[in-house]
């Protein structure tokens, strides 16, 4: 894989020699992030969140496998151990406050990942693959994160279970046994409780292997980048080490310090007070809203009031809560999709004024509307306004990005990334290159896109 | 072009149920429709400010008063522990608020606690030790809400971490009973219930627990403080902020040194980035 | 491309070339001391909780037992045994105070003054661990008529100081007092 001019392993020692002959980890290294995997030399800091979600992980699983050592999936006893965490076990409130905001960071940092490549199309063809492995990333953290809510056992907690669990019963004839079987009893009980800590603990490491795909499949056709040019020469890349291994060091000591200011200044301010409290079948809280970066989704599920039934007959074809499951699956699954949704050949929202009109314009709004109506109160305005912020979601994914990329009429591109860089001081064709390149337009955007050599 | 056609009538067919089978029958009840039932919810709940010139442990620098948390524990001891329940605290955890070993085996031992007798296997009760936790006031739930006019008083342990800004809560729930607000009690739409009290800081502002710092000096504090109503909630307001986050002030200088190791090593970081890709700086003319 | 590689090696450039090291160094190394200062939370996590280490009392009432008789009680999650010693087994101990013993230890330095026939041990072998036998009805006591530890063959004597076998020491004497004539606290 990778590019001809891709920098070869070398071993230098005979030790070195010996384990490149046996077992080539060493080689397997320096080919995926080291000085022999050349990348675009053009990336901006969006691109640091590839690196930074792999990073999470690391923080979750290390940070879990520990906090594992003291709890005990066990209603009566569950609420009681994460106290003994954060009361008894030396240091258990740093790493439990370190999990608990770990996993809000993760989602921040893999919603910029999944933003990015909207933005700059990243799911085009030849990265479909990377696409779809990480649809299938997103969708199993998602999982993971809400088993992982309920393990403290706090009202949250246990009504989250219920009310999720819940949206399984909204299919048509199996719905209410699949509830029953996914919780292993009527209601949220050690049954469940103790499924979603056997699955809280396994499925990070299931995300670990898909990650491994996805890295994989990146390495076949190499990173893209902000130009949306391909790779074409070897000038257009440099080699990830020490290049981008300095620059995601410095971009990972950026999120430590917003992660660790939240961690020891404002550990709860992410989470909600319900959930401090002891889970109780007898009364639920009075604002029950799922952890703030299922939001979007949530106010998705809620947009849809009203069955679909036949006008003035009453006849109901599907009920509204079915309705709002499908919807919010649906608003995920349909990134399985996007590939062949959007066919223009123009990969970066840069070079496409109409894409870009609608992505921040559009999508952007719509994404924040969504998550301020799925953390507010179900009462108007925010059902008007979840309603239509819905309604855009799909028509953008579905119907607008395919006309888009019909009709659109594409900026010139530059004929390289080292173009795109340094100018076309080398090249003829210089005046199709002025005014579509480098610094002059990367000021302009909302992006705030950053070309490393300028 | 399939996917895309399918894509597009999907994209339709979703946004025309939403348009005209909820949000079109939503937007004519609420012009057209019946008046929607106001919940009584937080509406009419005032968010309560907390004491004057706020606590000591507020703030990324803020540390423990510990006179102030020994004197909280007095109010606990002597108002609160007659309902409420303190149960993740230990008597050993009292040395962390500047008692001695000596001080707490006797604070611990002035408590009765369930115990075992030796001789017969039989339930009783003992003095506290060190390594006890506080005792439950009631034997279970039902007993609990039996003596109490049927509302359970919750466990304090971590009540100012299961409210909104819960110092400041229980300072203003502990200090906001008044006569009922009749502006109020017709938003909430009915009158304060015989057997619940008002209170603008509870949520539905009817309140179960009677007010249970009733007159200044109710304690008599060991420190010769002046027992002011204020001043015991503020007391008791940072003590059970203490139970519910020990490791606040540890946390918080603990962040100190971990945030300036960061920036060091963040900039550090940052120069070595910059001085790598020096090297591929465009050459200028 | 060669003119393209060339800006590659340009870090390599004469000038400075000491501070540019001097700098990866830096940074490399702060990252180390990071990272390694992660690991202390990691590691100091699996040591015994505030709980665990918080030294917590038992109380045992040991007027009931017989002469020549045991109980064994709970201190501190492990077996602690309670035993009323005969007149006989007094005097066989305290013959034995001037034995040649891996561990030497009297009788009386065992027992607390004015209640020598009350030997108050550790039921865990000093060896590896396992509770020895001796203080149930018709246990094997060992050769020294005391405890015997059936894992390795450990071999206690009256006064539960370690007379053959593997194990190191004498079976452990926790502290305690006596609160009354009847009742001994432990810990």
């Amino acid at each position: 894989m990778s590019f001809a001019w891709a920098k070869q392993y070398e071993p230098q020692t005979a030790l070195t020699k010996w384990l490149d002959d046996k077992l080539p980890l060493p080689r397997l290294v320096y080919s995926a992030v080291g000085a022999g995997y050349p990348v675009p030399r053009n990336l901006n800091y969006m691109w640091n969140f590839g690196v930074l979600a792999g990073f999470c992980l690391m923080i979750q699983i290390v940070t879990g496998v520990v906090l594992a050592m003291h709890y005990a999936a066990n209603a009566t006893v569950a609420f009681g151990t994460v106290e003994h965490i954060m009361r008894n076990v030396n240091y258990g409130w740093m790493l439990r406050y370190a999990h608990a905001n770990g996993a809000s960071f993760f989602f921040i940092v893999i919603y910029m990942h999944i933003f990015r490549g909207l933005f700059y199309s990243s799911y085009k063809a030849p990265r479909e693959m990377i696409w779809l492995l990480g649809v299938v990333i997103f969708l199993l953290m998602m999982a993971t994160a809400f088993m992982g809510y309920v393990l403290p056992w706090g009202q949250m907690s246990f009504w989250g279970a219920q009310v999720i669990t819940g949206l399984f019963s909204a299919i048509p004839l199996v719905g209410e046994p699949l509830q029953v079987w996914l919780l292993g009893g009527f209601a949220p009980d050690n049954a469940a409780l103790n499924r979603f800590f056997s699955l809280h603990f396994l499925m990070p490491f299931v995300i670990a292997g898909v990650v491994i795909l996805h890295i994989w499949a990146l390495h076949i056709p190499g990173s893209s980048n902000p130009t949306g040019v391909e790779v074409k020469q070897e000038s257009d890349t440099v080699p990830f080490h020490p290049y981008y291994t300095t620059k995601d060091g410095f971009g990972l000591g950026v999120f430590l310090i917003l992660f660790t200011t939240m961690v020891f200044f404002l550990p709860n301010a992410l989470g909600h007070p319900d959930n401090y409290i002891e889970a109780n079948p007898l009364s639920t809280p009075a604002h029950i809203v799922p952890e703030w970066y299922f939001w979007p989704f949530y106010a998705i599920l809620r947009a849809f009031t009203g069955d679909l039934s036949i006008p003035f007959t009453g006849i109901v074809l599907i009920p509204a809560k079915l309705l709002g499951v499908i919807a919010m699956f649906g608003s995920i699954l349909l990134w399985f999709i996007l590939p062949w949704l959007d066919k223009s050949p123009v990969r970066s929202g840069h070079y496409r004024p109409l894409f870009r009109k609608f992505f921040w314009f559009g999508l952007i709004p719509t994404m924040i509307a969504l998550f301020i109506c799925g953390g507010a109160p179900a009462e108007e305005p925010y059902v008007v306004i979840s309603q239509i912020a819905t309604a855009y979601y799909f028509l953008h994914f579905l119907v607008i990005l395919p006309i888009i990329s019909q009709i659109e009429v594409p900026k010139a591109l530059p004929f390289s990334i080292t173009e795109a860089v340094l100018g076309n001081s080398k090249a003829a064709e210089a005046p199709r290159a002025t005014g579509v390149v480098g610094g002059g337009d990367a000021g302009s955007l909302p992006d705030g896109s950053l070309q490393p050599a300028e | 072009m399939s996917i895309r056609l399918g894509g597009i009538i999907a994209g339709l067919a979703i946004t025309a149920v939403l348009l005209f089978w909820s949000l079109a029958p939503g937007v004519y009840n609420y012009a057209f429709g019946p008046a929607p039932e106001k919940q009584p919810s937080y509406a009419f709940y005032e968010h309560g400010e907390g004491p004057e010139g706020g606590f000591s442990f507020d703030g990324a620098f803020g540390k423990w008063d510990y006179a102030q948390l020994q004197r909280g524990y007095q109010v606990y001891k002597e108002v609160c522990s007659a309902c409420h329940s303190l149960k993740f605290v230990a008597f050993r955890n009292l040395q962390e608020l500047g008692y001695t070993e000596a001080e707490v085996d006797a604070e611990a031992a002035s408590w009765t606690v369930p115990g075992i007798d030796p001789a017969t296997g039989e339930t009783t009760t003992r003095p506290g030790e060190p390594t006890d936790y506080f005792p439950m006031p009631f034997p279970n739930a039902i007993a609990a809400a039996a003596a109490n006019n049927n509302a359970i008083p919750p466990d304090l342990s971590l009540m100012t971490k299961a409210r909104h800004d819960g110092s400041n809560y229980v300072y203003s729930l502990l200090t906001g009973y008044t006569e009922p607000d009749p502006e109020k009690a017709a938003k909430v739409g009915f009158e304060t219930p015989v057997g619940l009290y008002f209170n603008k800081h509870f949520p539905n502002v009817n309140i179960a627990m009677a007010p249970p710092l009733a007159v200044d000096g109710q304690v008599t504090y060991a420190d010769g403080t002046n027992a002011t109503i204020p001043q015991m909630a503020t007391d008791v307001a940072a003590f059970l902020t203490w139970t519910a986050e020990p490791s606040l002030v540890q946390r918080k200088q603990t962040g100190w040194f971990v945030i300036g190791f960061l920036l060091f090593a963040t900039v550090l970081a940052f120069l070595s980035y910059k001085q790598i890709w020096a090297g591929l700086k465009p050459k200028k003319g | 491309m060669a003119t393209d590689t060339a800006a590659t090696s340009e870090i390599a450039a004469p000038d400075g070339v000491r501070r540019r090291d001097w700098i990866h160094i830096a940074a490399l190394s702060t990252a180390g001391v990071g990272g390694a200062s992660v690991l202390f939370p990691l590691v100091s996590q699996m040591a015994p909780s505030a709980d665990v280490k918080a030294a917590s009392t038992t109380e045992v009432d040991v007027g009931a037992i017989q002469p020549g008789q045991s109980i064994k009680w709970t201190f501190r999650k492990q077996p602690l045994f309670v035993k009323r010693l005969t007149a006989e087994e007094i005097t066989r101990a305290k013959a034995d105070d001037g034995a040649a013993m891996r561990d030497p230890a009297t009788l009386a330095s065992r027992t607390k003054e004015g209640h020598e026939d009350i030997l108050v041990t550790m039921g865990v072998c000093t060896h590896l661990g396992c509770v020895p036998l001796g203080a149930a009805e018709g246990e094997n006591k060992g050769e020294f008529g005391g405890y015997f530890c059936p894992c390795h063959g450990s071999h206690y004597d009256v006064a539960g100081r370690v007379r053959k076998g593997p194990a190191p020491l004498n079976l452990m004497v926790p502290e305690y007092s006596f609160t009354s004539d009847t009742v001994i606290r432990v810990g």
